[in-house]
């Protein structure tokens, strides 16, 4: 002990916890804990999933720990299409989501702030959804939109539909499920951040000859840009792995296939394990990457 | 109209303004002229209406009845982006996510005005803060965002300049600094500026002219001299200064003056300084203008005296001495001493009679609400 207090290499780290650093260590401890166990052994287990061979002596769907780094480069050029297909799909419904959802948080954030009731009201509107089951919502959807329904024999009636064209297993479809269905998760930021917009700038970007529509996109954008961006993360990372919109039971088919229902069906249909982990280990560097790109352009690295 | 490059100041005329909101009425009618390049303060307390006004001349409120011109052409109906005047917010609103340069030169980037950069950083030279310019706004301090509000609206070169109480929030010293700065920027590049104001003495120290509020009208107009020196009202009397009020009926009026009885004193107002010469009339006089003797001076038509009093109060404020002094059936009535030499009196408990000139008074077109001495 004594040498080690001489001892100027000694990392800070290391250092006798004091009574308030043990107090520290042991509220951090469940967390840490509950990461270890649920967060980072699952991710290695993948890892080591995504890397196995088949058994040689095993039935389908006996693997052996190896590594076989071949395995990422079958499933890129075996699903590139899907992959693909899941990034623009998020894209579209993400940027459809922002466009429907700003206006409206817009409107409970900023217009409605007189009448508080008004903003509760809307408020638990947007939420309302939530209290029926995900599922049941995308299925009635997907009645709404049935071939024999009365909007699909309008659509086809006024000609906007050819009489042999469906919407159901469209990508029109597919989008329009998953807009909807994560409305509330742009919704939700974009009003949190609109709410404490101080209009007082607003006034003085119009009193500096800005015409309202550049007081917007000069003002009005930039500062609800942290809404914006927890918005669409909120929304696009969660769609780009959806597999209940695109999936032939609910909204999609068998060509509007996303990348959730490719690992699917290889883990629970083919029992390609390694293949579905390799795909699932893939779809998270993705999305890391284009995450770290888009706040690292949008210039706001302090929201993470 | 906002495209041109403004040199100078125009004039801004209310006529017949109105102004409701749900539930009270912040404007009665309001009828103002304020002649170009002259710096014109709005004073008066809070919820008088003086914002509001300042609001709908920024376009930034509609008048419910009335009209707005600016440099003689009609603007009520147009809107703020397109008016030629720009406004110096109370809280300043600067834009928090552009630093102070972007911030000074946003109004010349939305009229695409050539090279708006080096604009604003003359304006920001002008205001001594060009060493700040790469800042965000929430690193400067009060002094400093008040100065680049200053900026970002004079770059603009306004027709006019709007200025919502933009010394509040500073501490006394620096606002004393900010004040003499403003003055000096406004006369050298000559706009019209409108300051509100609830500060009497920042509006006297640096309006040409003074327009005093009071729940949605304007009591009184001029000058600050002439404010200060002839108050026609209550609520200017005690607003610009302080005042001492008494009320009685008129008893006797000569060519030149009018007289009233209180306490078995005769008080005199010249005429021409008097609002009201018969009935109930309220005669005021501020307190540096009376002295007091111990003993009863000589009556003399130039002079009006009220006595005897008991000194009540001494307050020591620097360079004067502020008396209250109680009069029996009177009440308590204020008298300052600059301390030059050596006061008359300065004990508590004397009695002193009050005297001041004739010359001095003023006579009110209304009566304080309470008691015979406010």
């Amino acid at each position: 002990m004594a040498f080690a207090a001489f001892s100027s290499s000694k990392p800070k780290g290391f250092s006798k916890p004091t009574k308030s650093g043990k107090v520290a260590i042991a509220l951090l401890a469940p967390g840490l804990a509950y990461l270890g166990v649920f967060f980072l052994t699952p991710l290695i287990a993948l890892i080591m999933v995504s890397l196995q061979a088949p058994d040689p002596d095993g039935f389908i769907g006996d693997y052996v720990a190896a590594f076989e780094i071949n395995n990422y480069f079958v499933v890129i050029s075996d699903y590139f299409p899907q992959m693909m297909r899941s990034f623009l799909y998020a894209l579209a419904a993400t940027i459809l989501a922002l466009v429907i959802s700003y206006p409206l948080a817009y409107f409970i954030g900023v217009k409605a702030r007189p009448y508080p009731l008004l903003q509760k009201l809307m408020l638990t509107l947007v939420i309302a959804p939530f209290f029926i089951s995900f599922l049941l919502r995308t299925l009635a959807w997907k009645q709404i939109f049935s071939n024999e329904s009365w909007v699909v024999t309008t659509l086809q009636q006024l000609g906007l539909l050819e009489s042999d064209q469906y919407v159901v297993g469209t990508p029109f479809m597919v989008i329009f499920g998953l807009t909807y269905n994560f409305i509330p998760f742009m919704t939700l930021p974009l009003y949190t951040s609109l709410e404490r917009l101080d209009t007082r700038y607003l006034e003085a970007g119009s009193d500096l000859y800005a015409s309202p529509s550049r007081v917007f996109r000069k003002v009005t954008i930039p500062l609800s840009m942290p809404g914006i961006i927890s918005g669409t993360l909120l929304t696009f990372i969660p769609i780009a792995g959806d597999y209940i919109n695109a999936s032939g039971d609910f909204l999609g088919s068998s060509s509007t296939a996303m990348i959730g229902n490719v690992i699917e069906s290889n883990y629970l249909i083919s029992n390609d394990y390694p293949a579905a982990s390799a795909l699932s280990v893939l779809l998270m560097g993705a999305i890391l990457i284009l995450v770290a790109g888009y706040v690292k352009k949008s210039g706001t690295e302090d929201l993470l | 109209m906002a495209k041109e490059f403004i040199a100078r100041g125009a004039d801004l005329e209310l006529k017949k303004i109105r102004k409701e909101f749900p539930g009270f009425t912040a404007i009665e009618e309001l009828d103002l002229h304020v002649p170009a390049g002259e710096f014109f303060a709005l004073l008066g307390p809070s919820g008088c209406g003086k914002t509001t006004t300042l609001r709908l001349v920024a376009g930034l409120e509609t008048p419910t009845s009335g009209n707005i011109f600016i440099g003689g052409e009609d603007v009520t109906e147009t809107k703020p982006h397109e008016r030629p005047v720009n406004t110096v917010f109370q809280s300043y609103a600067l834009f928090p996510h552009m630093n102070v340069l972007e911030n000074v030169a946003f109004g010349l980037r939305q009229r695409k005005i050539d090279e708006p950069l080096v604009k604003a950083k003359e304006a920001l030279n002008l205001v001594q803060l060009a060493h700040l310019a790469d800042r965000k706004p929430q690193q400067l301090s009060g002094g400093q965002q008040q100065r680049v509000a200053l900026a970002r609206a004079l770059v603009n070169r306004p027709s006019l300049l709007l200025l919502d109480e933009p010394l509040g929030a500073l501490d006394l010293k620096l606002r004393r600094e900010m004040q003499i700065e403003l003055k000096a920027i406004q006369i050298e590049v000559g706009l019209t500026f409108l300051h509100v104001t609830h500060d009497q003495e920042e509006a006297m120290d640096m309006a040409d002219t003074v327009a005093v509020m009071n729940k949605g009208r304007i009591e009184q107009m001029g000058a600050p001299e002439a404010l200060y020196d002839r108050p026609k009202t209550v609520f200017v009397s005690k607003f610009l200064g302080q005042s001492n009020l008494l009320v009685g009926e008129v008893e006797s009026s000569s060519a030149n003056s009018v007289s009233i009885e209180v306490a078995g004193n005769k008080i005199s107002v010249p005429k021409a300084r008097a609002e009201k010469h018969k009935g109930k009339i309220a005669i005021g006089f501020r307190p540096e203008k009376a002295t007091f003797t111990s003993k009863k001076p000589t009556a003399s038509s130039s002079t009006n005296i009220i006595g005897p009093g008991e000194i009540i109060d001494i307050r020591f404020t620097g360079v004067s001495n502020q008396y209250l002094i109680q009069v029996p059936g009177l009440g308590n009535l204020t008298v300052f001493a600059q301390n030059v030499g050596k006061s008359p009196v300065t004990e508590l408990g004397e009695k002193v009679w009050i005297s001041w000139s004739v010359e001095h008074s003023f006579g009110l077109s209304d009566l304080p609400d309470t008691g015979k001495v406010v």
